[in-house]
């Protein structure tokens, strides 16, 4: 039980605000601006000659 | 390459299965042993044919018209990787037919060997793993050798993951007719066939890895991210879902290192994730590549295909536990899945604006391009499906769907609508560049698939959800004295007219396979049909004014 | 912008891809299951528990090799229906013994986590040969050939020795007998107070109407008929399983 409780516990803390971090981050990035040059670069990897 | 030291390997292999079904401990592993035996003996002969026959690779260098060079793509694979695709697509969907058949019919049951019990596993592990495998190994080889502008890491190890996987196929498959099974749904094949499977997994993810590693292109464009993922998730999946410990070493049956709560829960923990990282993610990669390149323009937004990605992943593996909506799961376990898998509905539909948006500006082409129309139901069928699985997967939708055909349905508009479909127009365009022809021998029976297909998806969907909800409501029926309306038997024969046009639904999407198969035949022979265009696609000149 | 410039590394690096999605995916499941392992009220015992007797676990090995798992559930949900139609809800306990669990996901036949002492033996043996016969609705497939299969078992004790490899409490004197237990319960002249000690409830004598041998049938209805009866709800207090 008490390892349960500390997992629990850290699961709805830290972990959780961890992984919220990370997304956060993550949309941020991309979303970031002077990153829409380099998505479109990658955009267009497809269709490049192959 | 000669491939001596891969023919001996497979000799010893047909000798040691020869010694499995020799010492085997019971008679339904000594069986398929002797399955297992066969199959590698065909493999053997074939390979043997091979040495003395077809010295450096001739069979190769005469289809792609040239020595094949360090410096081009390893397509050769990939070919074999669509016609399996076909192939294994009309087997499924036939066996399909065949259980919905049996639902109406119970005289159509052949016991024991074909009974509805051991085909159901049958056709679902077809279409997913053997159609959807196929598809899934072939496009990502394809894929990731144009984006990242290398040629496939590895070598043969291309076609050691071919082939083990179809080895893989065959050895489940024929172990749920003999009645080899684990028991647990959507990962039926029992511990050898799970260890063989598992090797091969790990060359697959080695060789697209690889693959990546090596890349010319600095940037791993989004639809290998999808790819990637898929492969890694389902490598955790499959080995945690499937511990076991085997009776004997030479015997069928293991018995699951977990039990009861925490088994149900780490099988649909994977049940799930196998929809949300097999049959999603991975076909978002294939959705990422081909519906830009079938349009011949860019994804709409790059950046919400990352965000999606993230979000996907990150949110999927939470949503199992709305399989066991109030069972014997603990109840927070329960909510966990519930909110995930109604959060679920928000990237799923990123997803979807983004893949129907590509289109934008180019809407003529859903007339013109019968293939471009195939992508866009298929993108158009994931919508409706992303927004039916969450909407289900609220508890008190969940109490009256769980245990009906409502679910059916729902897995089958996914199923049918979205990987079947995906997975079609991918074929149709990579048939006449795999094999070098101008175009596919007719866009009309394109179009005839995709009318054939629609109608019998929509048929489907629409009979299932009327059935699950009248099963689920006949269940729970109460009259003014307080009792049970109806006997569970009366809601069986109230299925019977149901069943029997799900079953034309499935037919009708069968006869589209057929008639991809033999477009693909044909074009693969080389023919073109001598046919009018298809309305618009062709731009007729207009006179000046 | 020193956070965001690693985030373009991950882009670039196809390792910390994997790495990263690989963590990404493996949390939801540790929170959702490690926790089942330690948590009381999944692991708890009720009263009234006990392993499969060998010839019931020879018969829920044919239950899932002939994949009854999908068309009938053994899951009963806490519903007024539920609990009208098939009796007392399902209790986390009752399948603690069940590797693999056998839960199931659909109900194109009825719900079976206690049709134990519902039916007669006769009765089982009669539908299994040909459901139809005494259900005219039904659609289920006939299992006749069970009835002409002798039990073939090469190894029952190594079947529950693995059993309790994976946790199931069979001790030292359940595995000793399991070869003469699979034999006794479905031999009607056998003694089997033995049998009856080391498994309480457990239904004994002939089940399939042929008393000369042992079949797949026998082992089948022997399952079917525990089937949910292990727990007295006479005396089972509902709160204390609440969670």
């Amino acid at each position: 039980m008490e390892t349960y409780t500390a997992m629990r516990q850290f699961a709805d803390s830290w972990g959780l605000l961890a992984m919220a971090l990370f997304f956060v981050g993550v949309i941020v990035f991309t979303l970031r601006p002077g990153g829409k040059r380099q998505a479109q670069e990658a955009a267009s990897i497809p269709l490049k000659e192959d | 390459m000669n491939y001596t030291i891969e023919t001996i390997l497979i000799g010893v292999g047909v000798f040691l299965a020869v010694l499995g079904a020799a010492f085997a401990q019971d008679s339904l592993f000594q069986a398929h042993m002797g399955v297992l035996a066969i199959s590698l003996a065909i493999g053997f002969i074939l390979m043997l044919r091979r040495i003395n026959f077809a010295p450096a690779g001739a069979g190769t260098a005469a289809l792609v018209g040239g020595a094949p060079s360090e410096s081009e793509y390893f397509d050769e694979v990939v070919r074999y990787g669509v016609i399996a695709t076909v192939f294994w697509g009309v087997v499924g969907f036939l066996v399909g037919v065949v259980v919905a058949l049996q639902l109406a019919f119970p005289d159509l049951n052949i016991e024991p060997y074909l009974n509805f019990g051991r085909l159901r596993p049958l056709h679902t592990s077809a279409v997913i793993f053997a159609f959807g495998g196929n598809a899934l190994i072939a496009t990502s080889f394809y894929v990731v050798q144009r984006t990242c502008r290398a040629r496939l890491f590895g070598g043969s190890l291309g076609w050691f993951v071919f082939w083990g996987y179809q080895l893989f196929i065959v050895m489940a498959a024929t172990g749920y007719v003999l009645g080899v099974t684990q028991g647990r749904e959507y990962a039926e094949p029992e511990w050898y066939v799970d260890l063989w499977i598992t090797i091969v997994w790990v060359a697959y993810l080695l060789t697209f890895l690889g693959t990546i590693l090596k890349r010319k292109e600095p940037h791993i464009y989004v639809a290998n991210w999808f790819y990637l993922s898929f492969i890694v998730t389902i490598a955790m999946l499959h080995v945690v879902n499937n511990l076991a410990i085997p009776v004997s070493f030479l015997g069928s049956k293991s018995y699951s290192l977990f039990s009861g709560v925490q088994d149900a829960l780490t099988q649909w923990w994977y049940g799930h994730n196998a929809v949300g990282f097999f049959l999603t993610a991975g076909f978002l990669g294939m959705m990422y590549y081909f519906v830009p390149k079938q349009a011949g323009r860019p994804v709409y937004s790059y950046r919400l295909s990352i965000i999606h990605f993230w979000a996907l992943i990150f949110m999927y593996i939470w949503a199992g536990p709305h399989h066991l909506h109030y069972t014997a799961l603990p109840d927070w376990a329960q909510t966990l899945g519930m909110v995930f898998s109604v959060m679920l509905w928000m990237p799923s539909w990123g997803g979807m604006i983004n893949g129907l948006m590509t289109l934008s500006g180019a809407w003529d082409k859903i007339r013109t391009d019968p293939i471009i129309r195939m992508m866009i139901i298929a993108i158009a069928f994931y919508g409706m499906s992303t927004f039916e699985g969450p909407m289900m997967s609220i508890k008190a939708v969940n109490s009256l769907s769980h245990y009906t055909e409502w679910t059916i349905g729902h897995v089958h508009s996914g199923a049918l609508g979205w990987v079947g479909m995906i997975t079609f127009g991918a074929v149709y365009y990579l048939v006449p560049k795999l094999w070098g022809r101008e175009r596919l021998y007719s866009l009309r029976m394109v179009n005839w698939h995709f009318w054939l297909a629609t109608l019998g998806i929509v048929i489907y969907a629409a009979v299932l959800w009327v059935a699950g909800i009248q099963q689920g409501l006949m269940w729970r029926e109460y009259d003014s004295n307080g009792f049970l309306v109806y006997s569970f038997a009366e809601s069986v024969k109230a299925m019977f007219p149901y069943y029997v046009l799900r079953a034309v639904g499935g037919a009708l999407y069968l006869v589209g396979g057929f008639v991809m198969a033999y477009n693909v035949y044909m074009t693969i022979r080389g023919y073109q049909r001598n046919e009018a265009p298809i309305a618009g696609s062709v731009p007729v000149l207009q006179p000046a004014e | 912008m020193s956070i965001l410039d690693k985030h373009a590394y991950i882009e670039r690096n196809a390792t910390l891809l994997l790495v990263s999605s690989l963590l990404v995916v493996t949390i939801g499941g540790i929170v959702e299951i490690a926790p089942l392992f330690y948590l009381q009220n999944t692991i708890e015992k009720v009263e009234g528990m006990r392993p499969y007797s060998p010839l019931e676990l020879a018969g829920r090995n044919i239950y899932i090799r002939e994949g009854c798992y999908v068309c009938h559930s053994q899951m009963i949900r806490p519903f007024r229906d539920e609990v009208e139609r098939y009796g007392h809800y399902s209790l986390a306990a009752e399948s603690m013994f069940d590797h693999p669990f056998q839960w199931g996901s659909k109900r194109t036949g009825p719900d079976l986590a206690r049709v134990g002492d519902k039916y007669s033996n006769e009765w089982h043996v009669q539908h299994l040969n040909e459901p139809r016969d005494v259900v005219p609705e039904s659609i289920m497939p006939s299992y006749s050939f069970l009835k002409d299969t002798p039990l073939k078992v090469s190894n029952i004790k190594a079947d529950l020795t693995t059993n309790t490899e994976v946790g199931v409490p069979y001790n030292q004197e359940m595995l000793d007998n399991a070869e003469a237990d699979l034999k006794a319960q479905a031999d009607p002249n056998a003694d089997t107070a033995a049998l009856l000690a080391r498994y309480p409830k457990a239904k004994v004598g002939d089940f399939d109407g042929d008393p000369n041998k042992v079949t797949e049938m026998d082992a089948l209805v022997a399952y079917l008929q525990m089937l949910g009866t292990l727990v007295d709800y006479s005396s089972y207090n509902d709160e204390s399983g609440y969670r």
